[in-house]
């Protein structure tokens, strides 16, 4: 991704390194690779385990499982670039999302909104601008009053669960009652054997476009110099209550569009989140190389490590093996990319 | 004291004061640079250096006092309005980001973008450009141990990250450089090349501030030296007019001089 050439690592000081060293630096240079390396690692394993895993079919299945998490996961590794945590992350997606539902199915009924009566793009609009609001709220918190946001997202990802109950009654809106528009991003298309959700393609965009974004602007720049000291950053002329601001509500952006992809996935709106999708997006974020400190790691990366928790999954069913072994391979996995980071950062030229 | 030039002063402060809560870091302190002159700030531990200077970088906003840049009263909220000015600053800390690139550190905060559409809009970095320019501005200060720019910060020496700081503020500095301690960290070596930047930097015409605790140091390259005490101006003198022991004994409160001696205009 670098549009350095690889030599320059290797220009000045390459015979006082060991190979150990160079290794270091290496990765220190593309944080994506040890991830990368994980990955191919780990189709090999489950290829040899059981050859159905290569097929066509379960490929388009994998990527299909990937994209709620791989689309947030998105958000989840600005917020951390900047040596945040977004923890409300899946249960704002759920707000979103069941917002979205509600007012294009019950809105017309209830009077409550007219102009959004049978108007389902309304609704999704609508749906992805309380994803920005929910952005909004933690990067206010956040930002105007100092608060860490460990904990400000921890009580929001109450405050929004509870919001969802509250307003949406803890209903569920099933795949008849939804409009089509509002299913468009679980539709697939055929590629050659393969079957796309035309939301994978999105989060594809996503990523494309973030990536550039991180990489090319002033702003994805002064993420990362935020993220890595703040108080640099200030001083370098960064305005980092603005900057950290931005990125909770551009997360909040991501959220609402992934609220959106949920319902296009899942086919239903329910008022109950995957327990396990916070987690998983920082999982991503971590396994992808990206530090949990700031300042450090890519967008490549996150979505190499959002593949490579569908992957293990997918992979040990279908060796045979107990989700158990799931939860242990992460686990595994998540550690030796905090290591590695750990030890990636101690590089010396 | 019977100097009375029609210099102007280049930096200005009046009767500064700044409380951090209960403790006055500054006091009413006064401070005069002038065009292509370095001055050093000395004094004790506490004595309102660093928040004197941080002031003029705009990191401080004083309570009260007034600032002038070349006779214009000037009020900064934030390092970018200093910078405007043409007041640029190492920081003791450096405030360099350590994992970007030197490059990119010297241009933090004031990136340059494409032209065009594409820069204006979404604010696209020209990194080509700066690439090249960085190179070029270590170059210039005789920089020749950094050889790729993109370089991640973290993974120089201590010399070497000074280095990139010095060259963020000498590339960028229009009138005033201002550092702060910048060999404490240092060995001999690199002390010595840092004290040669900052002549570099008095010959081609720049005015200079340099916090310092070392004293060889300070009598080495100064024109005048600032003594700060207890938040307030002690007195200013020169490196042929006062010894290093008057110096120390004003930082310390074992002499002091009377007010009307305090101001001193450069002897050229």
């Amino acid at each position: 991704m670098s549009t350095a050439t690889p030599t320059d690592l290797t220009d000045e000081f390459v015979e006082r390194r060991t190979t150990l060293q160079r290794i270091q630096g290496v990765l220190h240079k593309y944080p994506y690779l040890s991830p990368l390396i994980v990955l191919v690692v780990a189709v090999v394993i489950f290829y040899l385990l059981n050859e159905r895993f290569l097929l066509p079919q379960n490929i388009s299945f994998v990527t299909q499982q990937t994209v709620v998490v791989g689309t947030l996961a998105i958000a989840q590794t600005l917020i951390i670039l900047t040596a945040g945590i977004d923890l409300s992350i899946g249960a704002a997606t759920t707000l979103a999302q069941m917002a979205m539902a509600n007012l294009a199915v019950y809105v017309t009924a209830s009077n409550v909104l007219p102009i959004a009566g049978q108007n389902p793009y309304l609704a999704i609009f609508i749906g992805i601008l309380v994803g920005v609001l929910t952005g909004v709220i933690n990067g206010f918190l956040i930002v105007r009053l100092s608060l860490p946001p460990f904990i400000v997202t921890l009580g929001t990802l109450s405050v929004f669960t509870a919001l969802t109950l509250i307003l949406f009654k803890a209903r569920t809106i099933q795949k008849p009652e939804m409009p089509e528009v509002m299913q468009w991003l679980g539709n697939t298309f055929q590629i050659g054997e393969f079957q796309l959700l035309y939301g994978v393609v999105l989060m594809l965009i996503l990523y494309a476009i973030f990536g550039y974004i991180l990489k090319n602007t002033a702003w994805g720049l002064h993420v990362y110099a935020v993220g890595d000291d703040p108080n640099a950053a200030e001083l370098s002329g960064i305005s980092t209550k603005r900057v950290v601001f931005s990125v909770y509500v551009v997360a909040g952006l991501i959220v609402g569009i992934a609220a959106w992809l949920t319902i296009g996935r899942v086919g239903s709106a329910s008022p109950n989140p995957d327990p396990l999708l916070n987690l998983d997006t920082i999982t991503a974020v971590v396994i992808g190389g990206t530090s949990l400190f700031g300042g450090r790691g890519t967008i490549l990366g996150t979505l190499i490590g959002a593949f490579i928790i569908t992957v293990v999954q997918n992979g040990l069913s279908l060796a045979g093996l107990d989700q158990a072994y799931r939860v242990l391979a992460i686990g595994i996995l998540v550690i030796i990319a905090v290591a590695t980071d750990q030890w990636i950062r101690k590089v010396k030229a | 004291m019977t100097a009375t030039t029609t210099v102007s002063p280049i930096v200005q402060g009046k009767h500064l004061i700044k409380t951090f809560g209960r403790v006055v870091a500054l006091d009413g302190a006064d401070l005069e640079l002038y065009p292509g002159e370095v001055l050093a700030v000395v004094g004790d531990n506490g004595a309102g250096k660093s928040s004197l200077i941080k002031c003029f970088s705009g990191a401080h906003i004083p309570d009260s006092g007034e600032m002038f840049i070349n006779g214009d009263r000037v009020e900064f909220k934030s390092t970018s309005e200093a910078r405007r000015h043409g007041v640029e600053t190492v920081f003791q800390t450096l405030a360099v980001a350590p994992a970007l690139d030197i490059a990119s550190n010297l241009y933090l905060g004031r990136e340059e973008r494409k032209p065009g559409v594409v820069g204006a809009l979404f604010r696209t970095l020209d990194k080509k450009r700066m690439r090249a320019d960085s190179a070029q501005h270590l170059k210039d200060l005789g920089i020749s141990t950094l050889q790729n720019i993109t370089q991640a910060v973290e993974t120089l020496s201590g010399g070497q990250r000074q280095a990139v700081a010095v060259a963020r503020a000498a590339a960028f500095g229009s009138q005033v450089i201002i550092l702060d301690e910048p060999t404490a960290a240092l060995g001999v070596n690199e002390s010595a090349r840092v004290l040669k930047m900052i002549q570099d930097l008095r010959e081609r015409g720049l005015s200079v501030i340099l916090i310092s605790h070392n004293m060889p140091q300070v009598f080495e390259v100064a024109d005048r030296i600032h003594i700060a005490r207890l938040g307030k101006r002690a007195a200013v003198v020169t490196p042929r007019s006062a010894s290093m022991n008057d110096v120390v004994a004003v930082m310390t409160g074992a002499m002091t001089v009377p007010e009307n001696e305090q101001q001193l205009t450069p002897v050229n």
